[in-house]
Formats: structure tokens, sequence, C-alpha cells
């Protein structure tokens, strides 16, 4: 598929060519399995920098326990539980004479003033809180690093436009926003989702990041790049936003504490359309009346733990992170 | 000589990196007597820069002084704590570090960061003392006193280079260290910022360690001159000795690796390989993957540092000029 | 020997910086970073570029490779049989451009991106040009890999930036410069930040690929002597201006420029039983902001007389057998 006089003769460059067998152990390996074993190469090193931060590696390992309680949940609803006692949204358990009934071997975690197994919701709402979150964060370091990056890049009108978006995204309040968006719209999870990875992705985000691309664009490497006949989109995908990856990962777990927060919040003042979520279980204990109740901790304690837990957890991760890009250390 | 200001005896530090541990310097051991100047030439990595932060302490955390002595006038330094150190530092050793310029303080006026120093260590001049002091000072380095008033960014690179060195005066050290002074400054500024350095010298009468890894301008400034390679010295000499004698095989690439600008144009030596990874340096002498004269021995036995006559010093199996 | 015309031919080049530039404001100061420079290049040959920091050489450099764009002049380049004025390339004759123009840049840890593998930065010329398919350049890229002295290629090809030692980066870099096969190469200090005994090897290997290729070379250099190794023209620059170009040898040998004699002065000898004099010249470095019409050497001159100051900088002139210096008094 060569492209006429442009295809390139073995050979032609002062005369060298390489020898059979030099040709033939690189032309062993197609290109995408070396790209592949390269990243994964690079993953391991990353780790293991990683994982010299305790911190780090207790984030993630709270992370990787509310993840197992997700995926454990379907497993149990379809074996072990009667589904009729045990669903989070609909279950009822006629055998518990006080609703919501304390904690006992039937139900570990007790009921809620519904009669449904705090358990089974705590595990339920596991999987939509880390959803949310991933899908959150996912669209805010899109937003961010491609915006950051042309802001960078192009300087000028372009950077005065997205850089006073974003003033004017700080400058408004993040939950007292969302609560007036959600009271004039219907927010979901994934409207929710979708609305905070906007928030974030156009904020503050934008300018760290841009911040970096500035220090990224005037590397030399660029310059060669340029001379090499890069056009500005080459450059600014090819070699800025590869660099920035590190970064926007970073800001993706914050990203992540944040929706996570913002989300119980708004189900606790009952303002989102959803089914069930840890802040909807401690909306739905206040409602009854059982908020500051001590005798029923039960139906607060696990729910507020969980969000704490996992908010920390990804902060914690996000901290941990900071190491491993922060380019104090690079090799020389 | 008479009794030496400074003899390094056998000094050996590693630093310790998540890959393991660094043999950054060797089983150094040279003497400087008083008023002396000498020069420590070598290329990156070589140790030069170790051994001056070892003769100061000066050492990261995760470095130490694994073995030898630093008799600094009867007194060991490898043997000092931190706060027994302190006394000497600035007051009669001082250092001029690499890339010196930036380590000015860019928010202190540059007179008021001299007279801190001054202060700090010798704390016995009033303050109309301290700036007579530095004014003197500031004409020694060829500076106008009125900058003293002045911010660093308000001067040019040479300026900043010689205010540094005006503040490892200050203290008026019986040895000074200079890393690499000139090595960021123009060609016509070094040479004049060299030439005030040798004045300094003979007026003042301090002993000077000069590094770099310009032969060069250490044979302008140096009576005596130490190579090293990979963390050890390999050759140690008066620089009459080492340009036009030299025994270690290294020295004399170094020497013809270097183009000149005056005199018939040479072909330059060409050195193959790279300086060693220090985490594992290759056993025996250090320089054998890359030396043309290398034999089995070179690569199994460690060659001694010793006088082949006159106080000339190298450490080789196969001395050039024979043995 | 017939005059050959020559690959690359600079007139009256300029490149003016405003200082104080506001919103909306025009400045009227300017930083005369590179003022009515002229030279020419035969092809094959090398011309080293030498001045001290603020001259202007790097500037030059850059303009000749449109990094930045001229405020004035023409650079002409003689590609495949045409003549084409660099300075005045419209968008789409860029990239055409830039095949044929190519630069080495100072910093070997700073000249590749630390992402991306050998392979990546190598190709990138030729992938940028649409040139070949995957596998095609994959095999070019092993050629000039061993072309530059890194062999085999297989254990270089994937490897990142910081695994390689500065000499072998410089060789990547180089490599990447001739991967298109490129007339002219630009090269900024390409040895400067590399220790000595590595140095050797790269400028042995530059001369080289000038031979075996037939490239034609700027050598941007602020040491003297690794410009006598690498050149057989130099030209001297200061504040700017080209203030003496000649035959290598004979500019460093018999220099006709005050500056030029300072200069070489200034050169420390590494032989301490000779004794040098002290170079003649006075003050410091200033910055070309808005010159005086006078030469702008006068204040530093040893030589300095009522005809220096009283006329515009004085034109570079032929003083003898293909000999230039910008001076009145030589």
């Amino acid at each position: 598929m060569s492209i006429g006089q442009d295809s390139l003769k073995p050979g032609h460059v002062g005369g060298i060519s390489l020898e059979r067998e030099e040709r033939e152990r690189l032309m062993a390996q197609p290109l995408w399995q070396v790209r592949l074993r390269l990243m994964f190469r690079s993953l391991r090193t990353n780790w293991a920098l990683f994982a010299e931060n305790k911190i780090g590696v207790i984030g993630l390992a709270i992370i990787a326990f509310f993840a197992l309680i997700a995926i454990a949940h379907p497993i149990l609803m379809g074996r072990v539980w009667d589904s009729n006692v045990y669903d989070p949204i609909i279950g009822f358990d006629p055998n518990e004479a006080i609703q919501p009934a304390p904690p006992s071997a039937a139900h570990p975690l007790g009921t809620d003033p519904l009669g449904r197994d705090v358990l089974s919701q705590l595990m339920f709402s596991a999987s939509s809180e880390f959803i949310l979150g991933l899908v959150a964060a996912l669209i805010t370091a899109t937003i961010a690093t491609t915006v950051g990056a042309i802001a960078a890049y192009f300087g000028g009108a372009v950077d005065v436009i997205f850089m006073r978006l974003a003033d004017l995204i700080i400058m408004l309040p993040f939950v007292t926003t969302l609560i007036v968006l959600s009271s004039l719209f219907e927010l979901d999870l994934p409207k929710l989702a979708v609305v905070i990875g906007l928030f974030a992705g156009f904020g503050a985000t934008t300018v760290i990041i841009k911040s970096q691309a500035l220090t990224v664009k005037v590397r030399t490497y660029i310059e060669a790049a340029r001379v090499a006949g890069g056009s500005n989109w080459h450059i600014i995908f090819r070699h800025i936003i590869p660099n920035l990856l590190p970064l926007s990962f970073l800001y993706m777990m914050f990203t992540v504490t944040s929706a996570i927060f913002s989300e119980a919040a708004l189900s606790f003042f009952g303002l989102l359309n959803i089914r069930m979520s840890w802040g909807l279980m401690i909306h739905t204990a206040q409602t009854a009346g059982y908020l500051l109740n001590p005798d029923t901790w039960w139906l607060i304690i696990p729910a507020g733990l969980s969000i704490t837990l996992l908010c920390a957890a990804f902060y914690l991760v996000g901290r941990a992170m900071d190491e491993v890009v922060n380019p104090r250390l690079r090799k020389r | 000589m008479a009794e030496p200001v400074l003899t390094v005896d056998d000094l050996t530090m590693h630093y310790m990196t998540r890959a393991g541990e660094v043999s950054a310097v060797d089983n150094v051991s040279f003497a400087l007597a008083e008023g002396e100047s000498m020069g420590l030439v070598g290329e990156s990595g070589c140790g030069k820069t170790s051994i001056a932060t070892s003769l100061l302490k000066l050492l990261p955390e995760n470095a130490h002084i694994k073995g030898g002595h630093i008799w600094f006038k009867g007194v060991d330094f490898a043997a000092l704590s931190e706060d027994e150190m302190r006394k000497y530092r600035w007051r009669n050793i001082s250092m001029v570090f690499q890339a010196a310029m930036n380590s000015l303080n860019p928010v202190y006026k540059v007179g008021d960061q001299i007279s801190e120093a001054m202060d700090t260590h010798l704390g016995v001049f009033t303050r109309e003392q301290t700036r007579q002091r530095i004014a003197e000072l500031f004409q020694l380095v060829g500076l106008d006193p009125k900058l003293m008033e002045q911010y660093p960014h308000e001067y040019s690179g040479g300026m900043r280079q010689r205010a540094v060195i005006a503040m490892a005066l200050s203290c008026n050290p019986d040895l000074i260290i200079a890393d690499e002074p000139t090595t960021a400054l123009d060609v016509i500024v070094q040479d004049s910022l060299l030439r005030e350095m040798r004045l300094l010298q003979d007026r003042l009468g301090m002993a000077m360690i000069y590094i770099s890894h310009d032969i060069a301008v250490i044979a302008e400034v140096s009576e005596k001159i130490g190579v090293m390679y990979a963390g050890r010295l390999v050759e140690w000499a008066k620089s009459e000795e080492i340009f036009h004698r030299p025994i270690h095989p290294y020295t004399a690439a170094l020497m013809s690796a270097f183009p000149s600008v005056t005199g018939p144009k040479r072909e330059l030596a060409m050195l193959s390989g790279e300086p060693p990874d220090l985490l594992h340096p290759p056993p025996g002498c250090r320089f054998h993957p890359r030396c043309p004269f290398a034999t089995e021995i070179c690569k199994e036995q460690v060659p001694d540092f010793k006088d082949h006559g006159g106080g000339h010093y190298a450490a080789c199996w196969h001395p050039l000029g024979g043995d | 020997m017939p005059a050959t015309e020559p690959l690359v031919k600079v007139e009256g080049l300029r490149k003016l910086f405003p200082l104080n530039r506001g919103f909306l404001r025009e400045s009227n100061s300017f930083i005369h970073a590179v003022d009515d420079v002229n030279f020419s290049i035969p092809p094959g040959e090398s011309l080293a570029l030498v001045g001290e920091s603020g001259s202007g050489k790097t500037t030059t450099g850059k303009l000749l490779v449109r990094l930045i764009d001229p405020t004035a002049g023409h650079i002409y380049l003689k590609a495949d049989g045409t003549q084409v004025d660099i300075a005045s390339i419209p968008g789409k004759g860029m990239k055409a451009f830039r095949r044929q123009v190519q630069m080495i840049f100072q910093d070997p840890y700073e000249s590749l991106n630390p992402r991306r593998t050998i392979f990546d930065t190598v190709s990138e010329p030729l992938a940028v040009q649409g040139i070949g398919h995957v596998l095609e350049r994959e095999e070019r890229v092993a050629e000039l890999l061993v072309l530059v002295g890194l062999s085999p290629p297989s254990t270089f090809m994937f490897r990142f930036p910081h695994e390689l030692s500065g000499g072998q980066r410089q060789r990547v870099a180089i490599a990447r410069a001739l991967v298109i096969e490129p007339k002219f190469v630009v090269a900024d200090e390409p040895t400067s930040m590399l220790d000595v005994s590595v140095r050797t090897g790269i400028m042995h290997l530059m001369q080289e690929l000038a031979d075996r290729l037939g490239v034609t070379y700027l050598y941007i250099t602020h040491d003297l002597a690794v410009a006598r190794y690498m050149s057989t023209r130099l030209a001297v620059m200061y504040l700017g201006k080209i203030v003496e170009m000649g035959d290598t040898e004979e500019v460093l040998r018999n220099p006709l420029h005050p500056y030029t004699k300072a200069l070489l002065s200034a050169v420390p000898i590494p032989d301490p039983t000779l004794q040098r004099q002290p170079p003649d010249i006075k003050g410091g470095i200033s910055k070309p902001i808005d010159p005086m019409p006078r030469c702008r050497f006068y204040d530093r001159c040893p030589l300095a007389a009522k005809v220096c100051e009283e006329n515009d900088h004085p034109p570079l002139e032929d003083k003898g057998a293909g000999h230039y210096a910008a001076c009145y008094l030589v």
C-alpha cells in the first residue's frame, strides 16, 4: 500500500540495509503486540511506585471491597435470598413485628421503616454509586483535558473564552446549583452524572490541566514535532494530551469523590429521581423521623459510613497517585 | 609540603536508591596545602560533585560516608555530627555550587543575603562593619558596591556568579570549593571571572578546589589536578605533568578529546562507550570496558593508586610511558 | 573550482521582537534579535554560526526552519531544481518544505517526547508526511538506527528516552532529523550538553553522515573549538549582525574583526604552561534593543574611532580572498 514515489526503498539512506536476521527479529512481533507489552510494563512500574505509599493501597483495598459487594449482590439475590423479602426496593419481611427491625440473623443490618433489608439496600446501591462516579469522572477528564490542551495551545480568544467560562463555573456553589437544577429538571442518575461531569469538566479541573498543558507546550520536543511537519492537531493529540493524561487520571479520582458526595446530598434532600442509593437510605430514615434516634443506628450509620469510606478511598488513591504523576520522578 | 590544610584519606561514599546502592565515591585520597589550588576534572557521574558535598557533609538523606577520613586542620569531618559540622561550614570551608546564580533568593536584596550569611556564622560585626566588609568583597570580585542594594534579577548571569563568590568569601574561609562556576557563562565573561578568581586566591591566600568537566578551564586555574572516573581518582599530579605526561589512558583520552582553537588541527580521539552505571560498576579497573589497553588483570583487580615519581599518582596496570 | 549554486541563500534576514506589547497598544520598542543577516551555503558544505548569548544565532537557526516567522528578508532554498523562498511560504507549502529542512536540537533530554518510544519519535516525520506504511517505516527507522550507530536496532526501537543515555538520545535525534532525507539540517549546539568523551563520537558521526548522505549543515555553537572541527566556513555573530565570515581555518588563524579577536583570546587553553593574553574588550554584552545608528560593537571596541560612531553599522565586506568583516578600520 505504498504511495507511489513515496514508498520507502530499503537500503536507500546511506546505503544501509538490514541483515535478514535483524529484519526478521524486528518483524517477528506485530506493532500492536509490542505496544501492548510496553503498556503492561509501564503499568507494572507505576504500580510499584504507587504501592509504596500505604494510603494508596488502603484506598484501593476499600474500593475493591465495595466493588466486591456490588458484584455479590445480584448473586445473593439470585441464589441465596428470597427476592420477596430481600429486594432492596420492594421487599418486605412479614416475620418482623416491628419495622424498622434491629439487626438479627435474618437481617444482619436490620430493616428500614418500610421493612426492607438494609444490607441488601447497601449492596445494591454500591454498583450505582460506582457507575455514577466513574461516568462523571470520565466526562470530566475528557472535557477538561481536551479543553485545557486546546486553550493552552492556541491561546488568544479561545483561551479567554474557556477560562472565563471556568471562572463562572468556579464561582457557582456546587451543591446549591445542583439543588436548583434538580428542582428545574427531573434528575436521575445518568443525568446527574452528566451534569456533574460537565460542571467539573469546564470548571476548576480545566484550569489546572491547562496550566500543565502550558508547561508541556514550551518543551523542546514540541518544537521538534513542529519541525518534523506535525500539524497543530497532531501536536495537541499526539504530544500534549498524552503528557496530560496522568494529571487527568488523578483528577478523575477527585471527581468520583465529588460525584458520590453530591448525589448523597441531593438524595438526602429527596431531590433525585432514583430508586435506591445510600443518600436515599438516610433520606428514608429522616422522613420517617428516625434521623437522630440512637436506637435505630442501623438506618443511618451503614449508609453514612459507606459514603464516607468510598469517597475517602478515591481521594486516598488520588493522593497516592500524585507521587506517580509528579515529574520529580523523572529519571535522567 | 607543609602541613596540608585538607587531607582526604580513602574516602568512600555511597547512596541508596530504589534500585540499589550507588557507589558514588570510592577510595579517594588526596591532599591540599594551604593556599594551593586544585582542580577536579571528570565527566558527569564521575563523583566530583559528590566529593564536594561529602567534604562539607551536605549529603542528602539517602547518602552516607561509608569509610575514610576527611582531615581538615587536624579534625576529622567524617566523624563529626551535624551540629559540630555547622561550626566549620562557611567559616572554614565554603562552597560555590553549580548554577549558583540560581541559588540567590529572589526576594531579598543581594547585600542582605550576604550579611545574613556573615551574621549567622561570625556574628561579631556591627551593621556598619558588615556593610563595609561587603563593599570590600564586592570590589574584590569586580562588582560595584552600589549593587548591594539591588535584587538578584537586576543582575546579569556573570554578576550573579560574582555575588555568589563574594558570599562564599565573606567569612574568610581557608578553603573554597567551586563547582562548575563558569559553565553557564559566555566565554568572555568566563575569562574575566577566572582571572578574578586567580587574583583573589593570591591575595587572600586561601586554598581552592575547582571542579569542572572542562580541562582547559582547570588548566588555567589549578596548580594540581585530580582526574576522576566513575567515582574513583585515577590520576593526581601537578598540572604540567597531567597535560604533558599523562599516565592513565583515560587522562590521555580526555586531553585528546578536547578540540582546540589554536595550533594545528588534530584528529580527535574517540572514546567508545559511555561512563559506567555506578549501580553496577565494572569489576577491577572501572575504565577497562573502554580502555584500548585493557587486559585480564584490569578486569579483575583494582589497580593501586600509587606514586609514579615526583608526586605523580595514578591507578593503572598499564601506565602510559611504561612503569 | 567552478562556483556552485548555493543550496541556502539568506538575504536581509531580520527578526524583531516587540517589547511592552499591550492588548491593543502597538509596541514602539523592539529587540533586534537578527538584523540584516546575509550568507549562503553551497550544497554539501557546512557553515558554523558562532556567537555568545544574545548574538542572534539561535534565532537565526529557528528562522531557517520556520519555527519563528521572519520580520523581513528572504531565505532561498534550492530544492529539486527550483528556488523557494522559505520566508514567504504559504501554509500549504510548509509540509513540503519540512521535507527539505530539518533540525537537531541542543538538549538530548528535552527534544524527545518521554512518553513515546524511539520508533514513534524517529518515524514521526515519515508518519506526518504520509510516507510509506507501517512496516516500511519500521524498516526505515531500523536502518537509520544502524546508520547512527544504535545497533542492533531491535534493542532500541521500542525503548523510551529515559532508558537511553545522553549520547544515545542525541543519536536518536540525529536519526529523526535524517529519516526523511532532508537536504539541509540546522544543528543547534548538538554537543554542548553531552559529556566530553561522548561529544567526539557525535561530532564524528555528524561528519560521517554529512559525507555519506551529502547533507548540508548549519552548525550553531558558542564554542569556537567545536566550530573548527565541524565546519568549512565560519560566521561570527554579535548582537544580531554577522561581523566576520570566511573560511574556518582562515578566520581562526587570522581574525580581522576586533570582536573575533577578543573571542579567540578568551578561549581557555588546555596547557598550563602557556600564558594567555586577556581579551581586548571592555564592558559587558547588552541586549540589542533599539540600537543606535552606529557600529553595534562601538562601546566595547578597543579600536573605536569617530568614523565608527558617526556612521551606520559597517557593511560586511570582502577584505580579500573571501574573508569578510564588518569594520571600518580593518
